[in-house]
This record gives C-alpha cells, structure tokens and sequence, in this order.
C-alpha cells in the first residue's frame, strides 16, 4: 500500500515576466514504511518537490495523494489538518519556533491534534533523543545539533505515518551530523514511519531504501 | 482544539516579547487616560448639576427685564404667596478714595432674601446680612485685591458713600470668568434711586428672583404665571433651563476635549497598527512553522489577536486607571468656567467606556497586520523569500470600519452628524497631507540623494527609508500634535493682534465713555480736552421699539408664526444711531446710503445690518416704523450693511440718515484716546467726580480680560494637543525599540568596520534630527495653511504669522526627538560589538 502517490506533478513559478517550470510532469509512488531520498543538484526541484508532496503547496497541475487523502482537491485548512494527522517535518535550519521552551515546542503537534497528554508525551521524546535535562530551554541558549534534536522530537511528536526532511544535517559539523542522522534513522524504525528525505549527501542517500534523482525539474533517475 | 489552547500559545508567545508588547499598551495609554478623564469628570459634573440645580439660579424662577417690571406681576406674585427679591442692576464706575482708583463695575441693587438656595460667599461670612442694615456694600474679591480695599473702608457709587462690609467670594450659578470686565458690587435695594445713576437710556436689567412655597405646583406656573410673564414680554428662567444652559454650555467644551484626547488616542492606534506591521514581521517563521505543523489560518491569526487585544486591555485598563485619577487636576482647569465646585469620584460609566473603546479600536487598526497572517504560507519554512500573493481587499474593510467608528464616536461627542462628517473628513484630510508629505519627502531623498555628501550624512538620510522604517507613522503623529499646537498658538495670536490693533492704531480710541445724557456731552468734551484727552467722536444713541413690519404691527407679527420672525426681534428695544456715512467696521452690501433727510415729510432711508435684516426679513425698500418714545416715525429699509462685530467700536444694528432723530430724547458715547496708563487713571477719577453717572470702559482692560480668558481656554486645549505631541514620542520610543536590533546591527557592522563613537552618534543624532525636523515642520506647515484659512474666513485679518514662536516649537519637539532617538545609542557605544550581539541574538 503507497503512502505517497504522486502523479504528472507540474509546477511552475514566476520570475519576473518570465515562467520558471521547476517540476515537470513528475510521477513516482512509496510505499508505506519505505525511505526515500531525493537528490540532485542545487535548482533541480528537490525542495519543491517537498513541499508540494508534503501538502505545503499546490500544484498546477497533477495529483498528490498522501496517507490516502488527494490533497490536490484540498484548501490550505484541509491540509493542514492533514499534515497535522500523518506527518512530521525536520528542516535544515531548525525551524524551531524561539519564543517557546524546548519542550513546548515539541507539544504543538500534539496540541493541536488535542491530546491531553502532550506535555508527558514530549517529555518521553526529548529523553529519547537525549535532552531531557534541558526541557525548559529556549532554542537560542541550544547547540545546532540541539536544536535539530528538538525538531526530531517534535517530527515524531503525532506519531507521523510520514516524515519530510529537507537536508537534516545541512546544517552541522560531521560528527553532530552523523549523530543526527543515526538518531532519524533509529526514530524511524522504532515508529514504523515512511521518510522522505532531501539531500545533497550521496553517503546519507544511500542508506534510504531508494534514491530518487532530479534534474531541472523532472526525474532523471526513478525511483528505485 | 479549543480556545484555552489559543490563549495557552499567546501566552507562551508573548513570554519573550513583552517589551514589544508593551508597545501596544503604551501608544493608546495616554489617549484612553485623557477620555476617561474628561469623560469622568463630565459625569461627575452632571450629577454636581443635577445636586446643585436650586442653587445655581439662588431661586425656582428668575424674571427679567430692561423695563421695570409692572406692579400687576409683582401683585401677580404676592397673591400666589410667592418669596420675592427685587434686583436692580447696571454698570457704573465706582471709586476707592483710598488708593484714587476707579473701575467700571456692575451695581447690583438686592432685596434681602436672595439666594434663596445655596447663599452669596462672603467674607466675613455673614457680610450679607449686614448690607441692608446702613450704607453698606459687598464688593468681588478680586476688585478688593486690584485696589487694596479692606473691610470698613469707604467707596463711592454715583452720588452715594458706601461702607464695604465684606468682600464676595461666590455667587450662585456665576463663574469667575463673568466677572472679568465689570466685577460685581452688590448694594441695598433701597439706597440705589439715591445713588443718582437710573437715568433715562442707561442699560438697566430688571430682575425679579422667585421662591416658591413648599408645596407648589407646577401647573400654577404653566397656566397662571407663564401667560402673563409672556403677556408682559418678560424673560424668565427657572430651575431647569438654567441646568440645561449650564449642562449644554460645559458639554459642548467636554465634546471638544473629548475629540481632542480621541486625535490622541488615533495617533496612538496609528503607532499600534504600525508596532503589529513590524511585530507580525518578525513572526512570520514562527507562523509558517506553526502552519506546517497543522495550524489552521485563523488559529495562527488568533493568537496574536489574543496578543494584541490583551496588551491594548492593559493599555486601556492603565489608561482608565491614570484617567480617573487625573481627572482630579481638572477642576484646577475648570474652576474658573464652572460656577460651582464638583466632588468627584470613579465614574464607572466612564471607565468602562474608555476601556472597551480602547481595546476595539486598537485591535481595529492591528487588523490588517492580523488578517495578513492567514495569507503566510507554510512554505516559508522551505523558502524564506517565498511569498503568497496577498489579497489587499480587507485593508479597505478594515480603513472602512475605522472611519466608521471615528464619525460615530464625533458624532456621539458633538451631537451633529455634520460637525462629524466634517470632523471625520478633516481627520483624513490631515493625516493623509502628513502621510503625502512623508512619503514625498522619501521619494525626494531617493531621487535626488546627495552622493557627494559625507558617509555619515548620506547613511542618516538612507536609514529614513530603510525597510521597516517608521518615517511616515511617525511624520504623521508628530506632525499632526505639532499641527495643533501651532495652530493654536498662530489664532491666540491672531485674536489678540486684532483686538489691540484696533486699541493701538493711531487716533483709534481706546476709551469708551457712555451713559452720557444730552446735557452733559458738550461741557464733558470740552472737560476731555482740558484733560489732554483726546474726545476722538461722539455717538448718539436713541432707544426705539418696533411699530411696524411691512406694514403688519407687532401683536400680528407676533401672533402670525408662519411668518418666521422671532419674539426676540420684535420684542427688543434698537439702541440707534444716526450718522451721514458708513464706518470703516461696516460695509454697504445692497441698496444705496442715504445721507441726511433735507425736508421734512421727505421718505426716511434707514440702513439695517446684515444679520438684524435676516431676522427681520427685511429687503430694500420695505417700509418699517418705529416708536420713539411714543412717537411713530415710518422708515424705509434703503440699504444693508455688513458689520465687523469683532472690532471694538460703536457698532449699530439700525442707523438713521442725519435729520431725523437729532431732536429726539438721547444719550451719548464718547469715544476718547488717552497716550498713558496713569492719564487714563486721572482722567477717570475725576470724570466720574464730575460726572457721576458716566461709565467708562478702558479698552486696555477688555483686551486684559479677553487675554485672559483666552490664555486659559487656550492653555486647556494646549495641555489636550500636547498630549497629541507625547503619543507622537511614545510612538518614537516605540518605533525605535523595534527597529532596535537592526539599528545595533548596523551600528556594530559599522565599529566592526572601523567607525568611531562620534560617527555612530553623529549618524543617530542626524537621521532623528531629520526625522523631527520632517515631522515638526510638516505640523507648522499644517497650521500656517489652517491659520491662514482661519484669519481668511473667521478672524477677518491680515496674517501675519509669529514666526519666532513656530521656531521655537520647531527647536522643542526637534529637540525631544534627537533627545530620544540618541538615548539607544547609548548602549551600542559603551559595550563591545561582539556582547552586544550575542545579548541581542
């Protein structure tokens, strides 16, 4: 059964009076509790790619059906809640958000989905990926690596079906980066979950179950 | 999820961005402290009217007349057992042997018994019981105090020896400002025929104060008295009348205040809607996180909503709190307009108002900033420079609802949905000159910017249009208190310019002498130039009634309402003149001036002011007759004069061609010019031994007293525009605590590349300098042209700007602004670059 379907996806951007294709005629499907990585180089899609099959934009045109729901026929709200429901993101920059402590940080998702036990829940993950002495903490007064480990809380924080990554470890040294990714990789065994993964990094791409490739907007390699 | 996890988020939101917040509740604080304030105290004052109603006439019923009063209405009253108290009053001259001073003054002969509520304040206290028992006087204190008169000490009224046997204090239901020109002397009822100052045309008031019984209905003064006072063309007023005149009287100054404390509390809502611009801002990451996460739009807009509206509570809540107990100052603001004193206490009314105002019209003009958050893409997160296309359709919803809001509140405080559009349109006029202005001057700077200049000149000029930058909130809230305040101070001006320009012009006179019999005018113009007093002219002033309107008499005029001609136009006596030409107050504007009337039976051509012809209906030629002491005499209206009733001269409603009335029973006005103060002093001194019943104004103490009481309803709506001007700075203030973190990071970036102290400052000290010389002279700019519109249609005078005073106000408010502006630079100067970026990051 697919997680992610994905069909004759177009998008294109404006730049200036000029038309930008940046994904062109795009189609792939993954199954449930398979990684994926997309690679390629810088401009290729990947990125947009992403966020379109994650439901943060729309296409022009094509189909995305995600954990079951065509998100293609969907408004903004309705996504949200689907996003919400089945999925976790890790960012390269973090994205934490820094008025709020550690911990309340990796509450949100749960929150908003309405659990009562948030507050336990997130506590339970921030020991699991080793901060549970610094709950209380405000992202500015956390390291890098930190900061990812509280944006990994909060991805798995709904239990997602599926977890976007956009270049996890863009943003640290090689040994926090390498720490990082054992850490996503453990995370998402344990819970079952599907990935999908950006990045730069052939070495880290290999250890998903398949690659795929992307250059100018169209798949150069599938996905295999 | 549920509302308890929205205000949690706000919350949590809120922790690290209280000084931010903070903002919103110090840019409507003052605005919302002034409406409480005034508000409270007029709620306070209504009640004190409501309290005090019998005390502010002394009397249930006060009758009034420029006749004495018939015998049958004083019959009238003694059969329906009515308390009575006759009152005769007038202006005369009264003299101080002591000190050889004499004042122009209002004689007010008293029958004991009033006031009958509340009672004359005099010291000592009983004093007024002791003027009916010789020839005993009460005297205002402040003519005590302008001759260093006492208690026991003699003055003389007419031909009459007064001993003072105290001084007044309070009258019931006078303010201290109606005593200014002519301060009151109260005198026994019976002595004032002796005094010798009753003769024929002087201005005599004739009163009559009423008690009523205990048990008194008030059907007896509908059916019984009511008719026959009207019957008698007798003004009356009672009880409730003069609580209305009061109340109306004092609530057209709160409304005004009212609009002046609401331009405050917009100017701060201008700095709310700008502080959330840059607030929001600063959280679009935050909310395309909160969005990716699976926050809907209107949670993410929510909880900023709930941010704003709490800190605009606060505001508010703070604002009603400083309001009520700052409204305990304005009695000292008042006192001299209200005829009482007034207790105060919180009205709740008032504060709850001002809170709930404060609170809907800050989020108001937060709501377009808040309604764009439902527009930010989760797709920031991946892409920063991502953005969605912003749909601009709620701005003129929200712009829309605002202006609502402005006209309902003007209309609630002015009572005209005029006056509010008016109002309303103004407001939109001024903020969008001051905005125009700003936005120009950007645009100026950008175009023609001096490249050639030095660094630190070239970098201030660009920080005016830096992104973020507050230049145009701030040009318009600056701008616009600096506009009031100037205008202001240009009309005081004005005012003032006129009223002394007509005293001091060369051969202007400066003294008016009236109530001079037929008689008596020769040897006293001849005494005027023994005195080496210029007697400038003389007037001639015949008291007539009306006979006739186009041929209709006056019981028919008055029975026929269709006719719309009031009682009061038919009923008055005209004080008249009669000359060859026009003045240089009056202008002819229809018909043709008839000079003098050569033979007898020949047609008489009279000349009627504007405003009296509008009254009367009257176009040229028709026929009008009037009673001269019992002789009819058939005129003509032969022209229609416009009359500068602001300069102080002999102005007349009708003027007669010579010919005519010369043989008629008249008085005299003599207009003289004196060079000195101590000239004007002895020559009225011994006028008035010679002539006791003459009264003299000095021009000179008219133009005093008008300063005066300018100088304080002024100084009122100064301290009210300058708290336009202080929410303009706590605008600044707030305007640079959130620019602050790009401002350090520019100042650091240029220490770190080798800028000194000095160039830091100087480019601070220069970029506020410009910021307050836009804003201040963007305001004065606003006042000339309002100023000069003013002089061009209400003040009728040449405009002649004080320019030394705009300078100074431009010096103060660019002073205050550089002031603020260099007080953050302090920081960034004594510590290193690197401390204050990480304390910062």
């Amino acid at each position: 059964m697919n997680v992610l379907s994905v069909e004759n996806l177009n998008k294109t951007f404006k730049s200036g009076s000029k038309k930008l294709k940046v994904i062109d005629d795009v189609s792939f499907n993954l199954e449930t509790g398979s990684t994926l990585s997309i690679v390629g180089p810088s401009g290729s899609g990947k990125t947009t790619l992403l966020g379109l099959c994650a439901g943060l934009d729309r296409a022009d045109s094509g189909k995305v059906e995600l954990c079951g729901e065509n998100l293609s026929v969907l408004n903004e709200d309705e996504r949200a809640l689907v996003r919400n429901k089945n999925v976790g993101f890790i960012f390269q920059n973090f994205n934490l958000m820094p008025s709020l402590t550690a911990l309340e940080n990796v509450m949100i998702p749960m929150e908003l989905k309405g659990e009562k036990n948030a507050s336990a829940r997130a506590k339970e993950l921030l020991n699991d990926v080793g901060l549970g002495e610094r709950l209380n903490h405000y992202p500015v007064q956390l390291s890098g690596g930190e900061q990812q480990r509280v944006s990994i809380a909060r991805a798995f924080s709904n239990a997602p079906k599926i977890l976007f990554a956009d270049e996890p470890t863009g943003n640290l040294d090689g040994k926090t980066g390498a720490t990082i990714e054992a850490l996503i990789f453990e995370m998402n065994k344990q819970q079952n979950t599907s990935l999908v993964m950006v990045t730069h990094d052939m070495r880290l791409a290999e250890e998903t179950t398949h690659i795929l490739k992307m250059n100018n907007g169209r798949i150069e390699i599938p996905v295999h | 999820m549920s509302a308890s996890w929205l205000f949690k988020m706000a919350w949590r939101d809120s922790r690290k961005n209280t000084g931010r917040l903070l903002l919103f509740t110090g840019s409507i604080l003052l605005g919302i402290a002034a409406l409480v304030a005034i508000n409270s105290f007029s709620y306070n004052l209504k009640n004190q009217i409501d309290l005090e109603s019998k005390e502010l006439l002394g009397a249930d019923l006060e009758v009034q007349s420029r006749q004495p009063i018939p015998d049958e209405i004083y019959s009238l009253f003694d059969s329906l057992d009515l308390e009575l108290s006759r009152e005769i009053s007038f202006a005369s001259m009264i003299y101080f042997p002591k000190s050889d001073g004499t004042r122009l003054v209002s004689i007010r002969a008293l029958e004991v018994g009033f006031p009958f509520y509340g009672e004359l304040g005099t010291l000592p206290a009983n004093a007024q019981t002791q003027i009916d028992e010789g020839q005993n006087t009460l005297i205002d204190k402040s003519l005590m105090l302008q001759y260093g008169a006492s208690v026991g000490e003699i003055v003389k009224v007419g031909t009459l020896q007064f001993k003072i046997a105290g001084e007044v204090i309070s009258i019931p239901g006078q303010t201290a400002l109606m005593s200014g020109v002519a301060p009151p002397v109260f005198i026994p009822y019976k002595l004032v025929n002796e005094t010798g100052l009753l003769k024929k045309g002087s201005r005599i008031n004739y009163r009559a104060h009423i008690k009523y019984p205990d048990q008194f209905d008030e059907k007896t003064f509908r059916e019984i008295i009511k008719p026959r006072l009207e019957k008698a063309d007798l003004r009356y007023t009672d009880v409730a009348e003069r609580k209305k005149d009061i109340g109306e009287g004092y609530s057209s100054l709160a409304g005004f205040l009212n609009l002046t404390a609401f331009v405050a509390l917009l100017l701060g809502c201008i700095g709310v809607a700008s502080s959330a611009q840059i607030y929001i801002k600063g959280k679009v990451n935050s909310i395309a996180v909160l969005r990716c996460l699976g926050a809907t739009g209107n949670q993410a807009m929510w909880i900023y909503l709930i941010q704003i509206a709490f800190m605009s509570l606060i505001g508010s809540v703070a604002g009603a709190i400083l309001g009520s107990a700052s409204q305990f100052l304005l009695p000292g603001l008042f006192n001299d307009f209200l005829p009482f004193e007034v207790s105060l206490s919180i009205s709740w009314a008032s504060v709850f108002q001002g809170v709930g105002l404060g609170v809907l019209i800050a989020i108001l003009f937060a709501m377009s900033p808040l309604l764009d958050i439902k527009k930010i893409s989760p797709l920031k997160v991946l892409r920063a420079s991502y953005e969605a296309e912003k749909a601009k359709g709620h701005v003129y919803v929200v712009a829309l609802l605002i202006l609502v809001l402005i006209y309902l509140f003007t209309a609630a405080q002015l009572k005209s949905w005029w006056g509010a559009f008016v109002f309303t349109i103004g407001l939109v006029i001024a903020f969008g000159l001051l905005s125009g202005l700003a936005k120009l001057t950007m645009w100026l700077i950008r175009k023609y910017f001096p490249v050639k200049r030095s660094m630190i000149f070239r970098q201030s000029l660009s920080n005016l249009y830096r992104p973020n930058n507050q230049t145009a909130v701030l040009i318009v809230s600056i701008g616009l208190g600096t506009a009031l305040i100037a205008t202001l101070l240009l009309s005081q001006d004005m005012l003032l310019n006129k009223i002394e320009f007509s005293s001091k012009t060369n051969n202007r006179p400066n003294m008016v002498l009236f109530d001079i019999q037929d008689d008596q005018i020769d040897s006293l113009k001849k005494f005027t130039e023994d005195l080496e007093v210029s007697a400038v002219g003389s007037v001639p002033i015949v008291n007539m009634r009306l006979h006739t309107i186009r041929g209709m008499s006056v019981e028919d005029v008055k029975a026929d309402t269709s006719l719309g001609i009031s009682d009061r136009i038919v009923n008055r006596e005209y004080r008249v003149t009669y000359r060859d030409s026009l003045i240089d107050s009056e202008t002819l504007i229809k018909g043709s001036w008839q000079e003098r009337v050569e033979n007898q039976g020949d047609s008489i051509f009279i000349s009627l002011a504007d405003n009296i012809a509008e009254d009367m209906l009257a176009e040229i030629g028709d026929p009008i007759a009037f009673n001269v002491q019992g002789a009819i005499i058939q005129t003509y209206v032969g022209s229609i004069r416009e009359v500068d009733w602001q300069r102080i001269q002999t102005n007349f409603l009708v003027v007669f061609p010579e010919g005519v009335l010369e043989e008629a029973p008249k008085f005299h006005v003599l207009l003289a010019r004196y060079d000195s103060l101590p000239q004007s002093a002895s020559y009225q001194n011994q006028v008035i031994k010679k002539f006791p019943n003459i009264s003299i104004i000095d021009l000179s103490l008219v133009i005093e007293t008008i300063d005066q009481i300018i100088s304080r309803v002024s100084f009122v709506i100064r301290f009210m525009a300058f708290l336009s001007i202080l929410t303009g700075l706590i605008v600044l203030i707030g305007s640079i605590m959130l620019s602050k973190f790009q401002r350090i990071r520019e100042s650091v970036l240029l220490r770190t590349l080798g800028a000194n102290k000095f160039q830091i400052l100087s480019i601070n000290a220069l970029e506020f300098f410009f910021l307050g010389s836009l804003a201040s002279l963007s305001g004065i700019l606003i006042a000339l042209v309002s100023s000069w519109v003013l002089s061009w249609y209400s003040f009728d005078t040449i405009f002649a700007p004080q320019f030394a005073a705009l300078a100074f106000v431009y010096i103060i408010i660019t002073g205050i602004t550089v002031l603020i502006g260099l007080s953050n630079s302090r920081q960034i100067i004594r510590k290193s670059p690197l401390e204050i970026l990480r304390q910062e990051m």
